[in-house]
Formats: structure tokens, C-alpha cells, sequence
């Protein structure tokens, strides 16, 4: 008995484009043609199979009406009680803090502004990925380093109203900087002389006021030396057959603007700077990935139609809007949705001012009316009238 | 008859002005008392009954309707000055500051052709049915910043508002008669551009001269068992207001010194302010006589007990009962035991037809005391008779159709069951009435997943759908049986817990024999009463079966399968069929051929392999008909062979118990070995820790690793023939874990993720020396809790566990909220026809639910299809 071949497979999945879904159709011809390999498959079975797929994914389909909404919100809401509060240190690496758990997922769909612990995953280009020393060499790049990092005392000397940084040899020696170079960038604050003796640099302002000193020492302590804006501490990580460098603290627009980084996966856990840099749609698929590993990490098994749905409803207006009373809720065209949810009164006399009228078309406000709600089985409008006239 | 409700088909906000209140109210209120000496209502006071009745027995002089008929009308008091209302003071002021000050001009301080632009946009908003107030923000924002008015040129003072109702202009304070004079001037198209729709709101209607006095059935006053009257929170506020109101009236009459007229006025914008939200920051709010903060207007409709939250959103409803809940196994899963005592009193409606009118005769005879009976009889014309007290036999002798009978909840009605939280769908489903003795409500065990429910006092609630619309939709939609895959990811949330795992194991384990007795009992238990296979083997003239060809008998007769049993030990390489511990489930035909049943196969919540097939190939029905089945065979499995954990199933040998102490001794003095190289300074920091961090991750490493050994070594003397083992590897309950720490070694106490630190200065104990870092210092248990804590240990234990006590509260707390965030944002998402995704607006969120279009609940662990299960299925 001869089987299909490959190509009567590939034909044959070819017309159900469009119908089913790609993932599925994908899945079907490797698995078919991996089968076939082994066993002959008559047309009758390939018919068969190809059928019963369609069967059971129409099967699965959802039915018109379903309350999604609520559905996803239980789905996500529900584990969270199973979740536990801490700030976790290990996630991978061990060396760098991580927000886990339900803080963190009330972070995303809260769309903060600025995560608890901003982390960035940094993946390089070809000679930078395989070398430990090229990809060490970058990390160092990227690292934001200021005085206060390589200097290993300090001194204010008041009588000669001079400041005295004496900096540490092998910190400067590891971070590639010498003094003569950390002088050079210090010379940039105006009115300042920098002179410099061996591993001391001696900072003399040009008014010998003791605040203008002051100002100088607060001044310098933080000048950065070298490194990206908000880029606190960087993590090398052996990941597969590549290095990867993780940083605390992230800066998405400009990491991904340097030669050595591969711009297709780098990636960063703040949102708002995804959206940002890479706009709305980056800042879904940030969503749905940042909340799929937070639960993922608890080990709670959540379908992702539920996060992706929470997702686009956050996006849905072309940026991201938390779900709360700024966001998503305080959005409802609905006023005594939005009453009825937080701040009450306010929403109702603004209300009468703007002359708003709620159409009832939500869950909630059918709800407090006592009518049936628009969903399931209350979405039906089609009624049949009772006392039709039978003859014309 | 049920009357035909309205249905309502929107609502529009918008003020009212003080005519339309005058013309609503139909009375003025003068009187600032409320009953006589008599205990009438005063005429004209604020209990004057044209407002409405609470009362029984009264009727109103408006509607005269009794009470509960009437729906109570409002009255108003005329204000001797006008004054603002504290929910608007914020909009005035944006309108203040927008306008010009001069009393001729009055207008919006912007050049007209800036007006012509803004209106423009707010009238595309409007058409586009758009949120157009929200451009008055740029206006406000652009005229307020305006100092000469473009349309007369006069020179704008800068206002200042102070809180919570004063304005202050320049020097002068501006009182709300000059308010509402400016806010007069405001022409209806300059209204619009900031954000007033002068249709349904002029903004001078923002200051109050007629106060609307609601009716008593908003504040109905209660007699207290002394007889003496109580009267509600508005009506002592409206008492204050009108008081002040008369005094202000006289005083003005009288041409009393301006600098009185100001006070009372102002004394009179305080009682109204507090009417309205007597939580307005900046005054203090007003009291009771006994001190207690008034309820006023605002607070009653605010927050969770408020009007929205507490009566609009969640309503009390008849129909209902609550009781506390205990097991049964013996009823199905679809089933709920209901007492007899709650049965007489939850009743359902049945229309009489000439099918049913002798039966329902019957029930109407037994009447409300005895069981199947009815409580009351709804003729035709919607007259209601209660069995209690009418002639039951006549009534039930007029019986005919067209009448309504309320009868007892009896056997398969069908009724909602419901624990809280409810944090999912699952947490209300449909049972299947069954009236058994008892005062419990009895319900399967294999539903308490999905309630989250226990029976250590427990309640549940019961309600009971009264239309047939309602139980249709019940028994369709919410039957337990059709809720047994979540739609969180698509598995069984219902299924095989605790016992009926260790059940299903101690069964189909490989030893397991069973004369032909032993075989029927157990299936008989189950309720299969179908021909026993042929015995499995013969010894010494006795017939035997296999555990495994038993349990085969549940299962559907072309079910294929092939998994691994959770007793799986992960070897590196598996030897399938031939595992020693009996861990590959093989599955042919319907035959279990090789592997145990243990949580794998069919428990809530865990990969449930079986169960899972059976739902999603078989079909609902066929699966309760499994469960039902699989539990009580387990169950009577369990009570056949006998299962019973006790203390000495953590009984270890000495020879074992001196190698965990060696062990864990081993462990302490490398910790102090780490701890010296510290003290020494030549610890290498991890990169980017600092050398405290490092040397803490170093001791927690060592001592993590410490107890796994001793864990271990507890493991190698505790086989799968120990109870306590056979429960923790089958995925029944409890973990290794649990048991190692009963049998070697409890391990690290922690706080926040870290090794006790806190206490006294440098040291966790007085038993401490300052500064010790060693192992005991910082809460390392070495003691097992079998033999018991020392004191120390004890005291760090109760550390340890205080933490997840408080984090339990604090996440529950947290959680709570966030699905209230959440539900409250996309409770209107619903799947349409054409398959998208939309809001209540009708936006589109998503063009296909979930990029594919597939119900979770009703897909393979989250994939659309299992396309590798189905060839294997359809080639065999």
C-alpha cells in the first residue's frame, strides 16, 4: 500500500488556509509528514484526519457571547491569592533583584510608570555573544559608573576649600579609566581646577565659598564617568552558547541604538518604555510576555487568551492605560459603570453637568437597573411578538 | 400576574434648576421640627405627610398610597441666600477664572476666533459621541491664563479659591450670591466650551437657592422599643439647615448688622456643605449629638456599603438559604444533599396544567408542615393564599389550570450553590436536588476544588431559580458536570482528591490481587454491576483478579493512553513497560495494561490524564458517570485494604537517624568555616553582591543543602510501602518535604527570604554573643518536628510562620483588589457573532477571541487542537 507524499500533504493543508488557524495548520503538516515517514498513509485516513482537525477546532471555537471579559479577569484574579508577596532575589540570576509574584503582576496591570526593579536582557551580535572577554568588555561599556564607584575616599578639605577624591587603582584599572581621563571629563563642570597628583584628584572651585563647595562635592560625586544613563549594575550570564547581559536599572532607546547589541531580541520589563521606543503594539506583546513569566515563575497555569485579552484591552486605545480608575475603568462610557466602580459621586455631578446620558449597554448598569444583562444568554434582542394578526 | 417590567432604555444626568424643584416639590418646608407633642407630623415640617408615608397604616396626603405603595415626594426650602454646592466648587472655580469679571461682558476669556476653534473641535467630539468636556480643559487651561478680557478689555483680578467654598478675588471675598451673579452672565455657547451642556445644566444652577428636601422614605425614622422617636442623619441635617435658614430669613428682615447676616450665611453654607458630603476636607465634619460623624448624602451612595457598591451592584435576594456543609460520597457529583427543613421552606413555582393537577392537589392537601407539600397557592388574578392559614382543601379542590402552586424544593429540581470568595465562575453551580435528614447541606467531594470549600464549618449558600427560563439555563449552563474543565487553562477542576487518590493507588498497584468476593464488593460499591472479566490467574483452585482489570471496568472500551504515573522517578532513561515502581500507565482498549492510577490519572487541578480524555472525547455525561464511579470504587478500595497514617510513619532507624545529625553537624561547622573566611577577609563577592550579601547566599546554600541530604537520607529508610510515603508520592496529599521535616530535619527558618536577623541589637537572641552568624544563631532548626523543637528553635519556628501568617493576610487583601480592578475593566468584553471581540461601545478589542477563536475551557491544555493525540487516534 502506497501513501500520500509529502507534497498531496502540503496540498491539501494549503486549502484549509484561512479556515483554521496558521499555528494549527503548521502543526498538522510537520506532524503529518513526520507520520507518513514512518507509515503509509492511504488518502481515505489523510481525508479523515484533515476532517476530525476541523471538526475539533470548530469544536472548540468559542460560542457568541461568552463573557470573556469577566472569564479572563476570574482567570488571572483567582491565582492570585496562591501567589506569594516577596521580592524574590533568584530568577535566573542570581545576582540581580527581581520583582515576582503578585507584586509584580499588580505592577503591569497597574502600568506603572517605572517598575519596582527595572531589568533589561541584553542580547549581543555574533563576535560579542560567543567571546566572555568582548561581551565583558560591553557590559563594562554600558555600566554607569560615577566617581563615588571608583573613588576609594573622599575628603573635603575646608581650610583650602579644596575637594580631594583619592581613587582606587584596581576599580579604575577594571572599569579601564585612569585619573588623567576621570580629570578630563570632571573638566566639564565650569569653574573648577582639577589638578592631578598620582591617584588624587584636588578640586578647587574658583569662589572659595563654602556652599559653592558644597555644591561641587554633591555635584561630582554623581558625574558619570562612563556607561548608559540608568544603568546601575550589569550581569554577564552564560545562556545556551551565547553571553547575555543583564543590567539593573534600563534604558531601552539607547541600548538598542549601540553597534554591538541585537536589536531583535534585547529586551527590557518596562513597559511604558517599550511602548515608547517601540510603540503599541511592542507594549502588548510586552504585557502578555512580562505577566505570562511572572505566573509562569509561581507555577500557575493561566491559558494566555486570558493575559492577551487583558492586554489589548489595556492597548486598546493606542497606549497603554492601566486597569483601574485612571485607566481602563475610569475610560466606561458608562457613568454609573464608573460610579459604581470607584470615586462615586464625583462621576455622578460631573454627569449632570456634561448632560451625559448611559445608554445601558454595560454589565453594570443593567445590573443596578434590575434588568437582564447583554452577555450569554442576555445578549439575544430578537423577540418574537405574541399576538400576530395570522391573515393578512 | 407577573407585570411586564419596563425596560429602561437610558438614563440622562443633567441639574435642576430651582424652578423645575419648585415645581416637583409639593410642599414648602418652613417648620424646622418634626412631630408635635402628639406624635403627629407638623404641618409644613420636615415630616409633613405629603412627603410620603413610612408608616403603616397611614396614608399620603399626596398619593394616598399606604406605605410601601407610595414612593414618597419631595418638598423644598426656599434659601434666604443662595449657596454653593460643595460638589461643584470646582467647576465653578475653572468658570470663575475663565470669565470675564466686568458686569456687562461676562464672556470666555479667549479672542472669538480661539472660541470658533475650540468650538469646532468640541463639536466634532459631540458628534462623533465623543467625551467633548474633556477639551474644556484646554480651554479653562488658556483662559485662565488670559489678563485682559478680549471682548471689553477690562483688566482681570486673579481669583483665589480657598476650601472647601470660599472664593477670594483680589481682596474682596465673593460671596455666592456675586457667584452666581457671574455665573448668570455665562452666555449657553460659552458654557459649552467648558464642558456645561447648558440643555440640561446652567452653571449658575452650581449655587443653590432652593434646596430640595427628599422624601421621608429616604429617611424614614425609626420608634425604638421605648417609643421614644429616632430620626435619620439627613432629616437632623435638614433640621440644622432649616433652623439656620429661618434665622438668616429674620435676621435679614430685621436689617440685622451686616457682620451677622455674613455669619449665619455662612454658617448656613457649612450645613449645607455637610448635607451634601460630610467628609469635605477643610471644615469638620458635623455630628451627632452623641458625637458620631452624620451619614450624609454622599456617604450614603459612597464606597462598599454605600448605595453603588452595597445595594445597586449586590442585592439581597429571596429564594435563598445557608447552612453549614458537609461531605458526601455517595451522591453524585451533579448532586447537592438538601435538608428536609430547608426544603419546606424554598419553594418553586409550578404552572397548573391538566397533567400535573391531581398530583399538585396532593401537594397543596399536605400543605406547608408536611414534606412534599406547598406553601402557597397563586390563583389566576395574582391573589396569593398562604397554606398556612387558608383551606387547604378547597384550595386544592379549585386547583385548575391557569393557577400557580409554590411547592417544596423536592428531589432533581435544580438549584444554585454557591461558597465565597467567588473568585471564579466555578465557585456558583447548578446542583441536582436530592432531601436527605440531616441539618447540612452534602455535597461531593470531588466539588470542593472548584468551591475552594473544606468542612471544618464551612457554609455555603443555596439559591433556588424560579423561572423556567432560569432553571433551564441552569441545568444547561451551570451543571457541575459541564463545569469540570476550567477555563483558566483548560484541565479538570474537579476530580479525585486525598483519599480517592490513594484509593485508585493501593487498587491497581503491581501486587494487587482480589478473589472473586473481594472484586464484586468493590464493584457493586461502584455501582457496576456488569460481568466480571475473566480472572487474571489461578492459584490452588482459587480464581484471582488484578486491581488493574477492576479498575479497567470504568473506563471507555476504545480509550488508548500513555502517560507517566506521578510516582515517576524521572531516571535518566525510562524503561517503560518494565518500571520497576510500576510508573508507565499504559492504557489499550480501555484496559489498564501496566502503571499505577495516581494523581496523574485523575486528580483536580494536577495533569489528570484520564479524566482529561474522557471530558474532552466522551463527553460530559460520560465523565461524571467516571467520576462518580472512580471515586467510590477508590473510596471503598481504601476501606478494603485498609489505609491509616499514624507518627510512626516517620519512625526512621538510629543508624539513619545519626547520619542526618552527622550530617547536619557537618553542615554547622562549614558554615562557621565560611563564616572565619569572612572574618578574614578573603571571601571572593559574588559579582555585584556585596561580601555580607555573598557570605549570607554561601550559609543559606550550604544549609538548604544540609537538609536535603538529611532529607534524603530520611527518604532511602521511608519505601513506598510506608502510608505516609504512598500519599505524598501519589500526589494524594502532603509532600516529601513535609515528611522529611517530620522525620529528620526542619531546616532554615526564614523572614523576607533571608535568615533570621532581628531582635535584639546584633543578635536574634539573649542566648546569642553579639554578632554570631553561625547556624543556630540565625534560626537554623536542626531538631525534626517528630522529636520535637528545642526552645530556641521553637521561638524561631513561630518567626517563620508569623511571616506567613501576615503574608497570607496582607495577599488576600492585595489579590482581592486586583481582580476587582480587573473584572470591573473588562467585565463588558463579550465574543459577537462575527467572532471579534468588543466593549459595551461596541469597540473592538480583539478582531478573534485569543488570535484563534478557541474557548479555553474547551481546548487541549491551550491548544486549539491536539493534533498528535488525533492521528493517533484515527490511525489507530
Amino acid at each position: 500500500m502506497v501513501g500520500v507524499s509529502s507534497e498531496t500533504i502540503k496540498g491539501e493543508i494549503e486549502k484549509l488556509e484561512g479556515e483554521l488557524p496558521e499555528s494549527i495548520l503548521r502543526e498538522l503538516q510537520n506532524s503529518l509528514i513526520r507520520v507518513s515517514k514512518e507509515r503509509a498513509i492511504t488518502k481515505e485516513q489523510l481525508k479523515e484526519i484533515i476532517d476530525g482537525v476541523k471538526q475539533a477546532y470548530y469544536k472548540a471555537m468559542v460560542e457568541p457571547g461568552e463573557a470573556v471579559g469577566t472569564v479572563a479577569a476570574q482567570s488571572i484574579g483567582e491565582p492570585g491569592t496562591q501567589m506569594t508577596l516577596r521580592t524574590f532575589h533568584y530568577a535566573g540570576v542570581a545576582e540581580l533583584n527581581v520583582t515576582l509574584g503578585l507584586p509584580r503582576l499588580i505592577e503591569i496591570i497597574d502600568a506603572r510608570k517605572t517598575p519596582s526593579a527595572a531589568l533589561m536582557t541584553i542580547y549581543l551580535k555574533e563576535p560579542y555573544a560567543k567571546s566572555k572577554e568582548k561581551a565583558r568588555a560591553f557590559a563594562q561599556k554600558v555600566e554607569l559608573t560615577t566617581v563615588e564607584d571608583v573613588a576609594l575616599q573622599t575628603e573635603v578639605d575646608l581650610i583650602n576649600s579644596v575637594f580631594i577624591i583619592t581613587l582606587d587603582r584596581s576599580r579604575l584599572q577594571r572599569r579601564d579609566l585612569t585619573p588623567s581621563k576621570i580629570a578630563d571629563i570632571l573638566r566639564e563642570i565650569p569653574k573648577v581646577d582639577i589638578t592631578v597628583d598620582g591617584y588624587k584628584l584636588r578640586l578647587k572651585p574658583e569662589s572659595a565659598s563654602l556652599t559653592e563647595l558644597r555644591r561641587l562635592v554633591t555635584r561630582v560625586r554623581t558625574t558619570p564617568l562612563r556607561g548608559v544613563k540608568g544603568i546601575t549594575r550589569v550581569v554577564v550570564k552564560m545562556e545556551g552558547d551565547e553571553y547575555v547581559v543583564y543590567t539593573e536599572g534600563s534604558n531601552l532607546a539607547e541600548i538598542l541604538m549601540m553597534p554591538e547589541v541585537d536589536a531583535t531580541r534585547t529586551t527590557t520589563n518596562n513597559i511604558h518604555e517599550i511602548e515608547s521606543v517601540l510603540g503599541i503594539e511592542a507594549a502588548r506583546n510586552a504585557i502578555i510576555n512580562e505577566a505570562v513569566k511572572t505566573l509562569e515563575e509561581q507555577g500557575l497555569d493561566v491559558d494566555i487568551r486570558h493575559i492577551m485579552l487583558v492586554a489589548d484591552m489595556m492597548t486598546a486605545t493606542g497606549e497603554v492605560s492601566q486597569v483601574g480608575r485612571h485607566g481602563v475603568s475610569g475610560e466606561k462610557a458608562s457613568v454609573l459603570a464608573r460610579a459604581s466602580f470607584e470615586i462615586t459621586t464625583k462621576h455622578l455631578l460631573d454627569a449632570c453637568v456634561h448632560g451625559e446620558s448611559d445608554r445601558l449597554d454595560g454589565i453594570i448598569e443593567n445590573v443596578i437597573a434590575g434588568q437582564p444583562i447583554p452577555i450569554g444568554t442576555g445578549m439575544v434582542e430578537l423577540v418574537m411578538r405574541r399576538e400576530e394578526s395570522g391573515a393578512k | 400576574m407577573m407585570r411586564i417590567p419596563k425596560q429602561i432604555d437610558r438614563i440622562d444626568f443633567g441639574l435642576m434648576s430651582p424652578d423645575e424643584i419648585r415645581k416637583i416639590s409639593v410642599t414648602k418646608i418652613v417648620a424646622a421640627d418634626t412631630y408635635d407633642d402628639d406624635g403627629y407630623p407638623i404641618d409644613r415640617g420636615l415630616m409633613d405627610s405629603r412627603l410620603g408615608v413610612v408608616d403603616p397604616g397611614l396614608r399620603c396626603r399626596t398619593c394616598s398610597g399606604r406605605a410601601g405603595e407610595c414612593p414618597g415626594h419631595f418638598g423644598h426650602v426656599e434659601l434666604a441666600r443662595p449657596v454653593i454646592h460643595v460638589g461643584y466648587v470646582e467647576i465653578i472655580y475653572d468658570c470663575l477664572r475663565s470669565i470675564c469679571r466686568n458686569k456687562d461682558c461676562g464672556r470666555i476669556l479667549l479672542s472669538d476666533q480661539k472660541i470658533e476653534q475650540y468650538r469646532k473641535l468640541i463639536d466634532e467630539s459631540r458628534k462623533s459621541g465623543g467625551k467633548w468636556w474633556e477639551i474644556s480643559s484646554q480651554v479653562i487651561k488658556s483662559a485662565t491664563a488670559v489678563e485682559k478680557c478680549p471682548h471689553c478689555g477690562e483688566k482681570q483680578v486673579a481669583i483665589k479659591f480657598e476650601k472647601p467654598t470660599t472664593f477670594i478675588e483680589g481682596k474682596n471675598r465673593l460671596t455666592p450670591s456675586d457667584v452666581r451673579e457671574r455665573l448668570e452672565r455665562i452666555t449657553d455657547d460659552d458654557a459649552i466650551l467648558l464642558g456645561i451642556d447648558p440643555k440640561v445644566a446652567r452653571p449658575e444652577w452650581m449655587v443653590l437657592t432652593v434646596l430640595p428636601v427628599p422624601p421621608v422614605t429616604v429617611r424614614p425614622s425609626i420608634t425604638l422599643e421605648s417609643g421614644v422617636r429616632s430620626e435619620d442623619d439627613l432629616t437632623h441635617k435638614l433640621v440644622d439647615i432649616i433652623r439656620i435658614n429661618q434665622r438668616l430669613a429674620e435676621n435679614i428682615e430685621a436689617g440685622a448688622p451686616h457682620l451677622i447676616v455674613e455669619d449665619l450665611w455662612e454658617l448656613l453654607q457649612y450645613h449645607v456643605t455637610t448635607y451634601f458630603d460630610n467628609a469635605v476636607s477643610g471644615i469638620p465634619p458635623a455630628r451627632h449629638r452623641s458625637g458620631r460623624v452624620l451619614r450624609t448624602l454622599s456617604q450614603r451612595l459612597r464606597g462598599k456599603e454605600g448605595r453603588f457598591r452595597g445595594n445597586l451592584s449586590g442585592k439581597r435576594v429571596d429564594f435563598s438559604a445557608r447552612t453549614v456543609v458537609s461531605p458526601d460520597p455517595n451522591i453524585s457529583i451533579n448532586e447537592i444533599g438538601i435538608p428536609e427543613y430547608v426544603a419546606k421552606i424554598l419553594t418553586i413555582p409550578v404552572r397548573v396544567t391538566e397533567y400535573n393537577v391531581e398530583e399538585l392537589r396532593n401537594i397543596v392537601r399536605r400543605g406547608p408542615d408536611i414534606f412534599p407539600g406547598a406553601n402557597s397557592v397563586i390563583n389566576p388574578e395574582g391573589k396569593r393564599f398562604d397554606l398556612r392559614y387558608a383551606d387547604r382543601e378547597e384550595i386544592a379542590n379549585n386547583l385548575a389550570p391557569g393557577y400557580v402552586v409554590e411547592r417544596h424544593l423536592r428531589d432533581g429540581d435544580i438549584v444554585l450553590f454557591n461558597r465565597q470568595p467567588s473568585l471564579h465562575r466555578m465557585s456558583i453551580m447548578a446542583h441536582e436536588v436530592r432531601i436527605l435528614p440531616g441539618r447540612t447541606f452534602r455535597l461531593n467531594l470531588s466539588v470542593c476544588p472548584p468551591y475552594n470549600a473544606d468542612f471544618d464549618g464551612d457554609e455555603m449558600n443555596v439559591h433556588a431559580p424560579q423561572t423556567q427560563e432560569a432553571q433551564a439555563e441552569a441545568r444547561i449552563l451551570m451543571r457541575v458536570q459541564e463545569q469540570i474543565l476550567s477555563p483558566r487553562f483548560g484541565g479538570p477542576i474537579i476530580g479525585g482528591i486525598q483519599d480517592h487518590i490513594t484509593g485508585a493507588y493501593l487498587l491497581t498497584h503491581k501486587n494487587r490481587r482480589l478473589t472473586r468476593e473481594q472484586a464484586q464488593q468493590l464493584l457493586a460499591y461502584a455501582g457496576i454491576f456488569s460481568e466480571l472479566p475473566k480472572p487474571a490467574f489461578r492459584e490452588k483452585g482459587v480464581d484471582y483478579w488484578t486491581g488493574k482489570q477492576i479498575f479497567s471496568m470504568l473506563l471507555p472500551k476504545d480509550l488508548n493512553l500513555t502517560f507517566k504515573a506521578k510516582i515517576c522517578e524521572n531516571c535518566s532513561r525510562c524503561k517503560q513497560e518494565e518500571c520497576e515502581i510500576d510508573a508507565y500507565v499504559t492504557i489499550r482498549r480501555g484496559q489498564l495494561l501496566t502503571g499505577v492510577i495516581d494523581a496523574n490519572s485523575f486528580k483536580a487541578l494536577d495533569r489528570c490524564e484520564i479524566l482529561d480524555r474522557i471530558v474532552k472525547d466522551y463527553g460530559t455525561d460520560a465523565a461524571r458517570e467516571f467520576l462518580d464511579r472512580v471515586t467510590k470504587l477508590s473510596i471503598a478500595s481504601a476501606m478494603m485494604f485498609g489505609f491509616t497514617t499514624g507518627i510512626d510513619d516517620e519512625d526512621i532507624p538510629p543508624e539513619a537517624k545519626e547520619r542526618i545529625i552527622e550530617g547536619v553537624e557537618k553542615a554547622k561547622k562549614k558554615v562557621n568555616e565560611l563564616i572565619e573566611i569572612y572574618n578574614s577577609g578573603e571571601m571572593e563577592p559574588l559579582p555585584g553582591r556585596s561580601l555580607r550579601e555573598t557570605l549570607e547566599m554561601r550559609i543559606m546554600e550550604v544549609l538548604a543543602e544540609s537538609r536535603d541530604t538529611a532529607g534524603a537520607t530520611a527518604e532511602e529508610f521511608l519505601g513506598l510501602d510506608n502510608h505516609a510515603v504512598i500519599m505524598a508520592r501519589t500526589g494524594a496529599r502532603g509532600s516529601m518535604l513535609n515528611l522529611t521535616q517530620m522525620a529528620a530535619c526542619v531546616g532554615q527558618q526564614s523572614v523576607r527570604g533571608e535568615r533570621l536577623s532581628r531582635g535584639y541589637r546584633n543578635r536574634t537572641l539573649p542566648h546569642f554573643k553579639p554578632g554570631d552568624l553561625g547556624a543556630e544563631a540565625r534560626g537554623f532548626i536542626s531538631s525534626s518536628y517528630k522529636d520535637g523543637l528545642q526552645p530556641i528553635e521553637f521561638f524561631f519556628h513561630a518567626m517563620g510562620g508569623r511571616e506567613g501568617l501576615v503574608d497570607t493576610a496582607v495577599r488576600t487583601a492585595q489579590s482581592g483588589y486586583m481582580q476587582r480592578r480587573l473584572i470591573n475593566a473588562l467585565q463588558d468584553l463579550r465574543v459577537e457573532y462575527d467572532g471579534t471581540v468588543r466593549d459595551d461601545r461596541g469597540t473592538i478589542i480583539q478582531f478573534t477571541y485569543g488570535e484563534d477563536g478557541v474557548d479555553p475551557a474547551r481546548s487541549d491544555r491551550g491548544k486549539a487542537v491536539n493534533v498528535e493525540k488525533l492521528i493517533t487516534r484515527l490511525l489507530g
